[in-house]
């Protein structure tokens, strides 16, 4: 099955995806992608950190549960957790439906955006690596 | 060692499973989805090949005899047509395998027993059962290694079967079996299952097999994969072997005490450690948990007492039916009580758990 994978975005080996922030300084989006999304099936639990917690880069900062699985999540830059999606805690079905969108996890205050996102795939990289 | 596929393989891959390495062999994980496919076997009926599962029959005059040496419940009460789950036991009381005894009706050289047992442990099995049992009391035949195995299950399984088979299945008690006719060909019919459901596992050549799996999806039913038949075997606290119980772990202390039927037979492999167990009592229990946290406990998590680890969950999901994080856990005996409170180390935080009734779901029998 073909994903979307969109161009503007990092992606990890460990199917995390980085939205850095147009307008706002070293703000960043962080999900997973749509790949990671139908490997683990139906989404039935999520584990995020608090508002104003430390994230670390290629640390876990939450997990993310199917009926069959758990899996770690993994931060794509070291900084500050400063929005959490609530919505999604409650109803983590939903992330299935717009995972690049409303289906975001967190948003981190990174504090060496560039240097840790400097390592991270791109579109094109992702999409060779997960095959599709 | 290369993965074995069964006869239903291309025909998985053709429907969209995704397939994954299990026992050694490609299984099918899921189809359509975990939820959509376990819903569909609580609601309506759902289709599993099943197999990679181990297939055997045990031939010979004393072959009822014979096998009842090697588990702990009676089979010389089992009658032609009849059939008890039970387990293999080591002489520690462990487990070797958990499997389905099938009694067929007896032919010229005696009784005939069909043995279904786990994919993963066939080899062993076949191994300890040909170390002891006598060849001069029953003969070992394993020449159904490429048979279909289909499993069909749920509340309209029997309708949408019956059209099918020769034999009125209504005949078919649970836990009954018998010789049909399926689709012209000859088949294995048992009412047995793992999902807690109504159903039949049907053994054929693979021909008809895959002419069959047609023929029930054309009728509606969903095909499901190894994931769903975790989650449904698991509402239904059924253990998985190597998972829940293993060689280690003995049938009184994983919740099979059912199965052991220690007044009505003779000595048996493992007898006196049960028989002690069941005179001094058991250290630990498998016990049913829920989380009363939003949490899922999964095979492996420490379960903490006062804040000591007192025992690990074996088996965990969020239930598709009920809505609730359901686990399998070995506990401490008095911490083994409906409504005992424990904790759960979920990833580095303790959760609030709590014993409840197994099994978590039982089906209501109209």
């Amino acid at each position: 099955m073909a994903f979307e994978y969109p161009e503007n975005l990092k992606y990890l080996d460990s199917h995390e995806y980085a939205r850095v922030d147009e307008e706002e300084a070293d703000l960043v989006i962080v999900g997973i992608t749509a790949f990671a999304i139908d490997q683990l099936g139906d989404i039935v639990f999520l584990e995020l950190p608090e508002v104003g917690e430390a994230v670390e880069k290629g640390e876990s900062f939450g997990a993310i549960e199917s009926v069959k699985a758990v899996e770690k999540l993994n931060s794509p830059v070291t900084g500050e957790v400063l929005e959490r999606n609530d919505v999604l805690l409650d109803a983590p079905e939903y992330i299935t439906n717009d995972p690049y969108g409303d289906g975001w996890l967190i948003k981190v205050k990174a504090k060496n955006l560039e240097e840790d996102l400097e390592d991270a795939m791109s579109h094109e990289e992702y999409k060779l690596k997960v095959g599709g | 060692m290369a993965l074995q596929q069964t006869p239903f393989y291309s025909l998985c891959v053709a429907l969209g499973g995704r397939m994954t390495a299990f026992a050694g062999w490609q299984m099918a994980v899921q189809f359509g989805g975990i939820s959509l496919e376990h819903e569909a076997v609580r609601t309506r009926a759902g289709l599993f090949d099943i197999s990679h599962m181990g297939k055997f029959e045990l031939h010979g005059k004393g072959a009822i005899a014979a096998l009842n040496q090697l588990v702990p419940s009676n089979l010389a009460r089992l009658q032609p047509g009849q059939a008890q789950y039970t387990v293999l036991l080591n002489p520690q009381g462990g487990i070797i395998d958990d499997l389905i005894v099938y009694r067929s009706p007896d032919y010229s050289a005696g009784q005939r027993l069909m043995m279904i047992v786990n994919a993963a442990t066939t080899d062993q099995d076949k191994a300890w059962l040909l170390d002891h049992i006598d060849p001069e009391a029953a003969t070992l035949v394993d020449e159904f290694r490429d048979r279909a195995l289909l499993s069909v299950q749920g509340p309209q399984a029997a309708n949408l079967l019956a059209p099918l088979s020769t034999v009125d299945l209504s005949h078919i008690p649970a836990f009954g079996h018998g010789e049909s006719r399926i689709l012209g060909a000859p088949a294995f019919l048992a009412r047995t299952g793992y999902t807690g459901e109504d159903g039949f596992e049907i053994m054929t050549d693979a021909a008809t097999g895959l002419a069959l799996w047609d023929a029930l999806m054309q009728a509606g039913v969903t095909p499901c994969g190894l994931g769903a038949r975790d989650t449904l075997r698991l509402e239904a606290a059924m253990p998985l072997y190597g998972q829940d119980i293993d060689d280690q772990t003995t049938p009184l202390e994983s919740g099979l005490g059912w199965l052991v039927h220690l007044e009505k037979k003779g000595d048996f492999i493992g007898r006196s450690v049960l028989e002690q167990q069941k005179q001094s009592g058991m250290q630990r229990r498998l016990v049913g948990l829920t989380m009363t946290d939003r949490a899922i406990a999964r095979h492996g998590y420490p379960v903490i007492y006062q804040d000591q680890v007192v025992g690990t969950v074996t088996s965990g999901t969020l239930s598709p039916t009920l809505k609730i994080p359901i686990a399998l856990a070995y506990v401490p005996t008095p911490l083994a009580r409906i409504g005992q409170f424990l904790e759960v180390d979920i990833r580095g935080q303790r959760r609030s758990a709590q014993v409840i009734k197994r099994p978590f779901y039982k089906r209501s029998r109209p």
